[in-house]
């Protein structure tokens, strides 16, 4: 259970502190390694327990946003991603609604469990991003919502009096979905992502996969990633957030082989080989939604849910919210420190 | 096993209950955490307060299993001191950072007013170095090494009585600012029937001073019970010793007395084993999220209240940290601007009665200049006067001569020698002439090389007058 030897000596690294009253006493420094000195088992190890009970008592939130034009098949795919309904599909717009006019925003929030595991999922819907004649500056709305959302946390965090757990609006992930038209992305495409790549975590998807045959497929694929390399576009896994050799493997394994995953959702299930299978019924055959054979849709759930959740939503917390308070708090000079209020203020005088 | 107030609160925000038909795979989200959180490693960080020698250090080496440190601490410190060392524990694939802070000299000095005011800076002072990575405008907070103390250990001397007026001092300063687990030192001093009694004096008087100490957290079934129980063993009667001794068949901690052995283990003997089961393995995760949540926030909110940021504005309106930073922000640049005003005025001042103390000087040394001038005139005129006198004694002189000359050139007309004599004579002349101008050009050069030392210190004193004024 324990490592090393026991009979390694210990180097304690001291620091004294001085005992004038109003002085600020160093903080310990040089931590000395003792894994070798324990000579019995102690139980700092149950703090993992006491740290899952503690989670799986708070809960968890994650907040989801899906953008692409109408039609692609995002309701469908988040339905299939949470298994049930989350997202209610417009089955074939009526001619009496309306196209909405410009992009609107629709955070619809669910509470499910599983294994005793509470989340608060909450889908972003944006109907009408890309389905206008002039899609201009279609993205603005989509960024405002998002900065509102960090916006919202700043404000909670600055309180005096804070809350116990802030309540997490921020968008973890984004979902792009691409048409597969098979050539290249467009231009609407490059234009989104590049704009914001760097405010929330985009995982671009190649909806509606089961237009294109296997060689059209890697084609497309590579198609795209060069695209993105091209244009500069940092999507989700980042490299520059890679954190050690492990991480930074895996995730090269994934940018460069699997994403853009391409996926097919559906939310019926047939019979296949006696089983029951989410899959879509064509006169040529049965689309497996969940069969790696014929398209992508178990690795991005497994990416995003299974294996990355708590990472989208660190590095949403870790990086993007703090680069977008770290700006906000630039532009308007700066909260102040505690003590050397004049000093910050006369730098940021000059 | 979910609770049931997460439900209550997730639905008030109007989220509707969504039923799964499958398994989706988001139970693993408790793992991914705590994948993370062991990658990251955990901090602990332990505060001991008790008089010198009461076996601090040696409790805390027990119950770490690890000899930390060997120095022996003198009863002769002037003032209380905190030490603290930071190790790194790790067991199967959990790293702890663990800091251990000790007092120093605690209760050993004979006026002890101040002895628990360094103890609260410290604590404050790791509180306020928090707040200011938080207040940052580039912060990593995830990355930051959390020094904040999560639980102090508060060692009662076992006299047996009653609480010690400087416990009591120092434990009511620390309640509100530190979760306090107080513990009786060398409990085996202490006969059974005297412990009990010692135990509910001592509970007694915390309540009835009013000092919080902290309670086990009684919210989560499982542990509830547990917990619940370990609180009616407060305080812990604890023995500590890294010495091992054999006991049956087995090693294990003990001390030794002629009368017996004291095995630290035995929970008959004393109250580590609870102790050692309360502070880590059950309650280590609540103790640092109690220091974050309350004592942190508590010290926050205090510190921002102090420098005058509200939530509220006067008409009890929400006022943002950023409004009131704005308006404080403006107040203070006009009492920059002020003072910068007033010390361009000063400046200003300053500088015009310099000139006016220049011009003074230049002035004095014109005037100076002219009577000087005026001096070298008179001086000039008096001389020009004493010349022409001379000259025209000269002249008288000369006229004489050359009379006494005619006179004798008439007495020796005869011979003209004479002749040749007045030639002589005459040559002789321009010696004296030549005399006469060597004295005149001497003369004027002894009055020109006055003049000129005059003039120049005249010229220095103007230049160096010039110079100053620049």
């Amino acid at each position: 259970m324990f490592k090393g030897s026991a009979d390694n000596k210990i180097e304690a690294a001291m620091s004294e502190l001085v005992p004038e009253p109003r002085q600020k006493p160093a903080v310990p420094m040089k931590p000395v390694g003792i894994n070798s000195n324990l000579l019995g088992y102690i139980g700092i190890d149950t703090i993992i327990e006491q740290m899952r009970k503690k989670t799986m008592k708070t809960g968890f939130d994650f907040n989801i946003m899906v953008v692409g034009q109408s039609g692609l098949g995002k309701s469908t795919l988040v339905n299939t991603l949470f298994k049930s309904q989350v997202s209610r599909k417009s089955s074939g717009w009526n001619r009496e609604e309306k196209i909405p006019k410009t992009v609107e925003i629709k955070a619809i929030g669910h509470v499910i469990e599983e294994g005793g595991v509470k989340m608060k999922l909450t889908v972003i819907d944006t109907p009408g991003f890309g389905d206008q004649i002039n899609n201009e500056n279609c993205w603005e709305p989509i960024e405002k919502y998002i900065n509102e959302q960090y916006e919202k946390f700043l404000k909670e965090e600055v309180n005096i009096a804070r809350k116990k757990r802030i309540p997490d609006t921020r968008v973890h992930c984004c979902l792009y979905f691409i048409s597969p038209t098979g050539h290249s992305l467009r231009p609407l495409d490059l234009e989104f992502m590049k704009h914001l790549s760097k405010v929330v975590n985009i995982i671009p998807v190649i909806a509606k996969a089961d237009t294109m045959t296997l060689e059209e497929k890697t084609e497309f694929k590579q198609r795209v990633r060069k695209e993105l390399e091209v244009n500069g576009i940092e999507f989700y896994p980042q490299k520059e957030f890679d954190e050690d050799l492990e991480d930074k493997t895996e995730n090269d394994k994934i940018r460069q082989e699997s994403m853009p995953f391409a996926v097919v959702g559906s939310d019926k299930e047939y019979q296949v080989n006696g089983k029951r299978i989410l899959g879509r019924k064509t006169p040529w055959g049965v689309i497996e939604v969940e069969n790696l054979n014929h398209c992508e849709f178990a690795l991005l759930r497994d990416f995003v849910i299974r294996t990355h959740l708590q990472d989208l939503k660190e590095v949403t917390h870790n990086i993007h919210y703090e680069t977008y308070r770290a700006k906000r708090l630039n532009d308007n000079g700066g909260l102040p420190p505690v003590t050397t209020e004049t000093e910050e203020n006369h730098e940021s005088n000059l | 096993m979910a609770s049931s107030e997460v439900a209550r609160q997730l639905q008030n925000d109007n989220c509707r209950p969504l039923s799964l038909s499958g398994h989706v795979g988001f139970d693993s989200l408790p793992d991914q955490l705590v994948n993370k959180s062991i990658n990251q490693g955990f901090c602990f960080n332990i505060l001991c307060i008790g008089e010198t020698g009461i076996g601090k250090s040696t409790l805390i080496d027990t119950l770490f299993n690890t000899s930390f440190d060997d120095r022996v601490s003198t009863h002769f410190q002037p003032n209380v001191r905190l030490r603290a060392q930071t190790y790194e524990l790790q067991e199967s694939n959990v790293r702890l950072k663990l800091t251990i802070v000790n007092t120093v000299g605690f209760g050993d000095q004979i006026n002890k007013e101040d002895s628990y005011q360094p103890i609260v800076d410290y604590i404050d002072a790791q509180f306020e170095a928090y707040l200011q990575e938080e207040l940052k405008i580039k912060r990593s907070l995830y990355n930051y090494h959390d020094t904040r103390i999560h639980v102090c250990l508060y060692f009662i001397s076992p006299t047996g009585h009653s609480l010690k007026t400087l416990d009591l001092l120092t434990m009511k300063n620390l309640d509100s600012k530190v979760n306090i687990i107080p513990v009786i030192a060398k409990a085996d001093t202490i006969s059974k029937t005297e412990l009990q009694k010692f135990k509910i004096k001592l509970m007694s008087e915390l309540v009835s001073n009013g000092v919080q100490i902290y309670q086990f957290p009684t919210d989560d079934e499982t542990i509830s019970k547990i917990n619940a129980t370990m609180n009616g063993h407060l305080p812990f009667a604890v023995v500590g010793s890294m010495e091992e001794m054999k006991v049956g068949n087995k090693m294990v901690k003990a001390r030794q007395y002629p009368w017996g052995i004291v095995q630290v283990e035995n929970e008959n003997h004393c109250d580590f084993v609870k102790l050692r089961e309360m502070l880590i393995c059950t309650n280590m995760e609540d103790l640092r999220e109690q220091t974050h949540a309350r004592h942190y926030e508590l010290y926050r909110r205090c510190k921002l209240e102090e420098m005058g940021f509200r939530d509220t504005g006067p008409e009890n309106k929400p006022v943002s940290l950023q409004e009131t930073y704005e308006a404080k922000r403006h107040e203070f640049f006009g009492e920059l601007q002020r003072k910068e005003e007033e010390m361009r005025q000063m400046f200003v001042q300053r500088v015009k009665e310099k000139e006016a103390i220049l011009k003074e000087a230049e002035r004095e040394l014109q005037a100076k200049f002219e009577h000087l001038k005026r001096l070298h005139q008179e001086e000039r005129m008096k001389l020009e006067e004493k010349r022409k006198l001379l000259e025209d004694d000269m002249i008288a002189f000369n006229k004489r001569k050359a009379a006494t000359e005619l006179l004798q050139a008439q007495a020796f007309a005869s011979t003209p020698s004479v002749s040749l004599k007045k030639d002589k004579d005459r040559k002789k002349d321009p010696g004296f002439r030549l005399e006469l101008l060597c004295f005149d050009v001497r003369d004027h050069e002894i009055v020109s090389v006055q003049e000129q030392s005059e003039r120049e210190k005249l010229e220095r004193d103007r230049i160096s007058h010039r110079e100053f004024q620049k």
